[in-house]
């Protein structure tokens, strides 16, 4: 098991250095840092001066890969792949173009993003597994048919419109929730109930269907039949058996977003205006702020890694089938 | 005098089923699975079923116990188990009949269990549902329960889960599990196909002890006319959803009356049709020495190569033109890994492979291709070894298209059709597409496919095994008759005795890797010399009644 | 004659679709997932409606120039059929089927005096004296007569068709029963034409901001959502395919090459991917401005490149489940037959691995293509979408948020979006399920 995960943690090196390069190659490489500099500075009549001035504060100044002003070690480390990509790894993010500690904006913002996503994300997942199991329950019947209608219709509508619709409704109609913000402790519950909601709502369409197919795998393996001759009835069948594998590949599609909730969700955060990690990309990306982008990019893609680990993980745990050697 | 009869039998009747009829709807017809069935079990006799695949046997028992899938239509008369009929009986009280007083087991315990609980767990289920019993009392009860189907060390293994269990203990814990409830009945539903052929004598003699023990009645459900026929008390021949005849045991096997049942025992391999003392010299077509086949077991942070499993260990063997060569063994034993090192299919294949004097193991690119129109394969599975998507003249013509580019198209149609009316099948088949062809049929244009290219060895791996008895001794005549036609030389894998007694010239049985005894036929089935080869030969069932 | 990128890759598409469809007609293994699909009345239903919408969009990617119609002078077939929508622009909001502007102003009337009040509209029911009395009635007849032209054009056609249909067989029949397609065909087309008639008079929902006709902005919308739905799949699935089956097929270190960098690109989250793309696409064309002439060209690549960017990262979800099912092929005893029968892998991967896994591509194409028209949307909302001067549905619920924070609340460009938008995904949805049923194997079993 710990030779597994060392093992795991090794292969993701060179994963999350083809990130970094990845990465590297679309900021810097693409368009060069006067390429940067003169977008941030404004189109026209920039001089010179005025963008080398701006890649000095932002320590752009230097050459790519190879510093070859520099003395031995320098020639590697005084470049911007050193300075800009490989402090990732030691989760070192600098400095945002408008002059920010991102560290510290991160360390900050990942909280209120854990506040609505992980509720959602759990209400979600009970209300999705409650649906699909009625679904089985009452399969071939009117019942699993327009529960299917139901939830082609739900995953036809776009996210955008439950959000906007939601709060015109119970905001701006009803009066029953703030339209948007945050606040600390209890009092931040009256800002989390629509968008939770808001989240649930919108993926049980396709949630609710995938499960149901889940299930229905499962209901039709011979072992079924064996707890039905045991003189089982369905819905002990259904809770004692058919949940219990078909959960298998529930949860270990849940564990591998875990640690992807810290990172918030991009559109939820901007309209309810949490101040989470969500809402922090999207003004970094309409602000054009490259330093915030390719730390969230290198940071997503470490917790998604770490996901796919802990899927692993959680494998062992719940299948008794899979040994990790 | 009838009247009399019928009272008696009321009293011992356990299960009684008047006209029993399974409908299937599917998208746009009703297939009729059970077409008005009727019979009866009585206490504590076994009771067999036969019938070919797909004759409706294993419906007409879930029908029973009303476990059939949501498509699925039942009706009938009434299907009374002691007073209660099970067609109108609310579905509340259907739950304490099953498990409780009927009990079922099915073919293959390795799908029938549930993976992610311990098989104490799914024992002890059965108990909880229908008993009122301390927790204490259950695991005891299990354990006992456990002991009695003979799993060594219950104690340490009641935790364990099904991937930890051979077939043939798996079908033991299936067993304990049916026992479980405490049942008037146990219905099982070929309960030893799925397994080998040592495991299954093992299991079946297990059945009938218990079933001396506890006073049950069994309800065998069964392909095999053999293994019922050394089991049951009473047999019901089915066919096509429609019980053709039920009779006696003995009175079956020795006056067969419907003319079914009939072609069903003359179709049966009997493993005393051994070939006479054949000459199995000539010429040397293929010499296996040594032959080693690895697979590598990965370790470590590193994934390193720490060892090797050894599917096949050290193999000699030598194949003579126009003869065939039977290799026997249970699932596992690497026979089948064999015939594929030998095809140049499976890497890591050790040792000589000598065809003509030259060694052919490890051959590659146009050499390998060159070679290939001598050695030829065919499959066990008759469905998954055409492409769904070629027409039959395609899959045919396939090898001459590839080996033989200089046939034209019009010349490798006419070869086409030459080939389906050897193998007895209509040369318009050709623009069809497999899916039309029952697995028989299906088995006749793999062979024809392989003769396409005039190989001088067909490799069989287990070609047989997944058809039916009556389908089983066509091909059988089949390839002995285009063995004689084309002086080929056939490499017959199966882990059926009994075929093998009726095609072979030599046999060679495998266990685990290696081959523990070679020679001629019927030396080895009259008189084996390993204890293994004894074992095997002991456990094939045979028709003995009385 | 002016063809944008986009405009030359759909029509590839749609000709390479054709081609395929044309080679592929009598194709065994179609006709009974084809029949399933034709037997699925929800799915005809879908895909006639998904055949109008395609219709639209493929009018619409004909561009021409025509001098003194727009700045750039590059106009769409549909434009030139549309010409009265998006040449009678009003002042700003007006409400569907209104007469008069959604906002006060002052009013000059004909004496001269001014007063405050709503004005009337420059087009929008400008036919009528007195809107408040004659309206109702009025846009109750427009949609009666536009209904019964309809009609008329679907009877008249029905019967040419019977006339034509008689001289071949030599007598006249007059019993004419179209089935099931047929009605739905003419229910479509009726309504389509009592909505044209209306929106002759009416700003059929209303004006946005700049007072242009909503229902304009909707319909052009249907191209982008179709170039997103269907470019990206194209630009896709090359590489899935190709990357997928060699992966399978070959194992060793082709296949460690390939996983490795699916992994890599999966473990990016794809919005940031996207967004970072996107990003320097932006500065690109923004250093570059020589190479983009018009406005028009200009919006078109960037279309392109959201195209582009989407189908480079969303090409791993099919490549891993093609390399999965190729795995498994490849064991198979028929792949394992050509072999020993001395085929050359090339031959095996294109007669007996790619046909195989065929209903696979097909599924995921056609699952894919609703996810993408969705996707569009919540992309253009955080700017990282498609350009802001392109008709996009995305667009609209952008320019929409503001507008339900005003009072009154300006509500019609949202629902128009989201009605136009949530038709195309439903259709697109319920033909997908269709096609999935009919082309699943594991589900053909159970039936």
């Amino acid at each position: 098991m710990i030779q597994y995960i060392i093992r795991r943690l090794m292969y993701s090196i060179p994963l999350l250095l083809g990130v970094n390069i990845l990465t590297f190659f679309l900021f810097f490489v693409v368009n060069t840092p006067d390429d940067m500099a003169r977008m941030q500075l404004g189109q026209k009549h920039v001089t010179e001066q005025a963008v080398s001035k701006w890649k000095i504060d932002h320590g752009y100044d230097l050459p790519l890969f190879i510093n070859s002003g520099k003395d031995s070690f320098k020639t590697i480390t005084e470049t911007i792949f050193y300075q800009k990509s490989i402090k990732l790894f030691v989760f070192q993010f600098g400095i945002s173009d408008s002059g920010r500690n991102i560290g510290a904006d991160i360390k900050q913002r990942m909280w209120p993003s854990l506040a609505v996503a992980l509720p959602a994300l759990l209400i979600g997942l009970s209300v999705n597994i409650l649906a699909a199991l009625l679904m089985v329950l009452f399969r071939q019947s009117y019942l699993e048919f327009w529960g299917l209608v139901a939830c082609v219709v739900i995953m036809s509508i776009s996210a955008l419109f439950y959000i906007i619709g939601g709060q015109f409704l119970f905001s701006k109609l009803l009066k029953l929730v703030p339209i948007s913000g945050f606040g600390s402790g209890v009092d931040a519950l009256k800002f989390l109930i629509l968008p939770v909601v808001i989240s649930v709502v919108s993926g049980l369409g396709s949630g609710g269907r995938w499960y149901r197919a889940l299930f229905i795998e499962e209901v039709e393996k011979d072992y079924v039949v064996t707890a039905r001759a045991k003189g089982l009835s369905e819905t002990q069948v259904l809770f004692r058996h058919v949940l219990g594998n078909a959960m298998i590949p529930i949860l270990t599609g849940v564990v591998v977003v875990l640690p992807l909730l810290f990172m918030g969700s991009l559109i939820m955060e901007s309209f309810f205006s949490i101040p989470g990690l969500g809402s922090y990309t999207i003004d970094a990306i309409n602000r054009q702020d490259f330093a915030i982008v390719r730390s969230m990019v290198f940071l997503g893609s470490v917790l998604y890694i770490l996901g796919l680990l802990l899927t692993d993980i959680c494998y062992t745990l719940v299948d008794p089938r899979v040994k990790l050697l | 005098m009838l009247l009399i009869q019928g009272v008696t039998n009321m009293t011992k009747r356990v299960l009684s089923v008047q006209g029993l009829s399974v409908q299937f709807q599917t998208d746009n017809e009703k297939v009729l699975v059970v077409d008005d069935i009727s019979f009866d079990i009585l206490e504590s006799e076994t009771f067999g079923l036969v019938g070919e695949s797909g004759s409706g046997k294993s419906i007409s028992a879930l029908a029973i116990l009303r476990l059939l899938p949501r498509s699925a239509k039942m009706s009938g008369k009434h299907v009374f188990f002691k007073e209660k009929d099970l067609l109108t009986l609310p579905e509340t009280s259907m739950c304490q009949i099953r498990g409780r007083r009927i009990a079922m087991i099915f073919q293959d315990p390795m799908i029938a269990l549930n993976p992610v609980k311990s098989i104490g767990h799914q024992i002890s289920e059965v108990i909880k549902i229908h008993f009122e019993l301390s927790s204490s009392e259950i695991q005891s009860r299990v354990l006992t329960l456990l002991r009695q189907v003979e799993i060594p060390s219950p104690e340490s293994r009641i935790g364990d889960y099904p991937h930890q269990f051979s077939g043939g203990q798996l079908q033991r814990v299936m067993i304990a599990a049916a026992l479980a409830g405490e049942p008037d009945l146990l219905i099982a539903d070929e309960p030893t196909t799925a397994l080998d052929v040592t495991i299954q004598a093992q299991i079946l003699t297990l059945l009938k002890s218990i079933q001396r023990q506890v006073g049950m009645s069994l309800w065998l459900i069964s392909h095999d006319l053999a293994l019922v026929s050394s089991m049951v008390d009473r047999v019901a021949v089915m066919k096509k959803g429609r019980i053709v005849e039920v009779a006696e045991t003995q009175q079956l096997f020795t006056y067969p009356e419907h003319a079914y049942t009939q072609k069903l025992l003359a179709a049966l391999p009997s493993i005393d049709s051994c070939r006479e003392e054949a000459n199995v010299t000539g010429d040397i077509l293929l010499e296996l020495k040594n032959i080693r086949i690895s697979y590598p077991v990965r370790k470590g942070i590193f994934n390193r190569i720490v060892s090797h499993h050894q599917a096949v260990d050290g193999v000699n063997l030598t194949l003579h033109a126009g003869k065939t060569l039977a290799l026997v063994g249970e699932s596992g034993c690497g026979k089948t890994t064999l015939a594929k090192g030998l095809l140049n299919l499976i890497e890591n294949v050790e040792g000589h492979i000598m065809w003509a004097g030259q060694n052919i193991n490890g051959l590659q690119g146009e050499p390998l291709r060159q070679m290939r129109s001598n050695i030829q394969i065919i499959f066990q599975d008759p469905f998954s070894s055409m492409n769904p998507r070629m027409l039959v003249g395609q899959i045919i013509g396939e090898g001459l298209r590839s080996l033989h580019p200089e046939i034209s198209s019009q010349q490798r149609k006419v070869e086409v059709a030459t080939l389906l009316q050897q193998v007895g099948l209509s040369a318009e088949c050709a623009t069809r597409y497999p899916h039309e062809f029952s697995g028989g049929q299906r088995q006749r244009i793999c062979i024809a496919r392989a003769l396409a290219v005039r190989p001088k060895l067909i490799i069989c791996d287990e070609p047989t095994s997944a058809l039916d008895v009556s389908v089983q001794e066509k091909i059988i005549l089949l390839l002995k008759s285009l063995q004689q036609q084309y002086e080929m030389s056939y490499l017959f894998i199966t882990h059926d005795l009994a075929v093998v007694s009726e095609i072979a010239d030599e046999l060679a049985v495998m266990y685990e890797g290696k081959v523990v005894e070679y020679g001629p036929v019927y030396q080895l089935l009259n008189d084996p010399r390993q204890p293994y080869t004894q074992q095997l030969l002991k456990a094939v069932p045979k028709i003995s009644v009385g | 004659m002016i063809i944008l990128w986009t405009d030359a890759l759909i029509y590839l598409l749609l000709t390479t679709a054709m081609v395929s469809g044309f080679f592929l007609r009598n194709y065994e293994g179609l006709k009974r997932p084809l029949n399933k699909i034709a037997a699925n009345k929800s799915a005809m239903v879908s895909m006639i409606i998904l055949l109008f919408f395609v219709a639209i969009g493929l009018l619409d990617s004909l561009h021409f120039k025509a001098e003194g119609q727009r700045a750039s002078g590059i106009i769409s077939v549909l434009d030139y059929c549309t010409q009265p929508l998006w040449q009678q622009t009003e002042k700003t909001y007006s409400a569907p089927f209104s007469a008069y502007l959604y906002s006060k102003a002052y009013i000059t009337q004909a004496n001269g005096f001014q007063s405050w009040g709503f004005p009337r509209l420059k087009f929008g029911g400008s036919h009528l004296l007195n809107p408040e009395i004659e309206k109702t009635a009025d846009v109750l007849i427009k949609l009666i007569v536009g209904l019964s032209k309809g009609f008329v054009f679907c009877i008249s056609w029905v019967g040419l068709r019977a006339l034509c249909l008689a001289k071949k067989a030599g007598q006249i029949r007059l019993q004419v029963r179209p089935g099931f397609m047929g009605i739905t065909i003419i229910i479509v087309v009726v309504g389509l034409s009592g909505i044209i008639e209306l929106s002759t008079y009416y700003h059929i929902l209303g004006t946005d901001k700049v007072g242009e006709d909503v229902f304009y902005q909707t319909i052009k919308s249907i191209r982008t959502g179709l170039v997103i739905g269907s470019l990206t799949t194209f630009i896709m699935l090359p590489l899935a395919v190709v990357f997928g089956i060699l992966a399978g097929f070959y194992r060793g270190w082709v296949d460690d090459l390939i996983q490795y960098s699916y992994t890599t690109l999966n473990s990016i989250p794809s919005v940031l991917l996207i967004a970072a793309s996107i990003l320097m696409v932006q500065i690109y064309m923004v250093n570059h401005p020589e190479l983009f002439t018009n406005l028009e060209s200009r919006a078109d690549l960037r279309l392109l490149f959201l195209c582009l960017i989407l189908g480079v990262t969303s090409w791993t979800g099919l490549c891993r489940m093609l390399r999965a099912e190729t795995l498994k092929l490849r064991e198979m005893g028929y792949v394992q037959a050509a072999k020993v029968l001395g085929v050359r892998p090339i031959g095996i991967l294109f007669q007996h691995i790619l046909p195989n896994v065929m209903h696979i591509i097909l599924i995921s194409v056609v699952l894919d293509f609703s996810a993408l028209v969705l996707a569009e949307a919540v992309l253009s909302y955080i700017n990282v979408g498609v350009d802001p001067s392109t008709y996009s549905w995305g667009n609209m619920i952008n320019g929409a948020r503001l507008e339900m924070a005003r009072e009154p609340v300006v509500w019609w460009p949202l629902i128009a979006a989201f009605v136009f938008m949530f038709i195309l995904v439903l259709t697109a949805n319920l033909f997908a399920d269709a096609v999935r049923d009919a082309f699943d194997p594991r589900r053909n079993q159970h039936d």
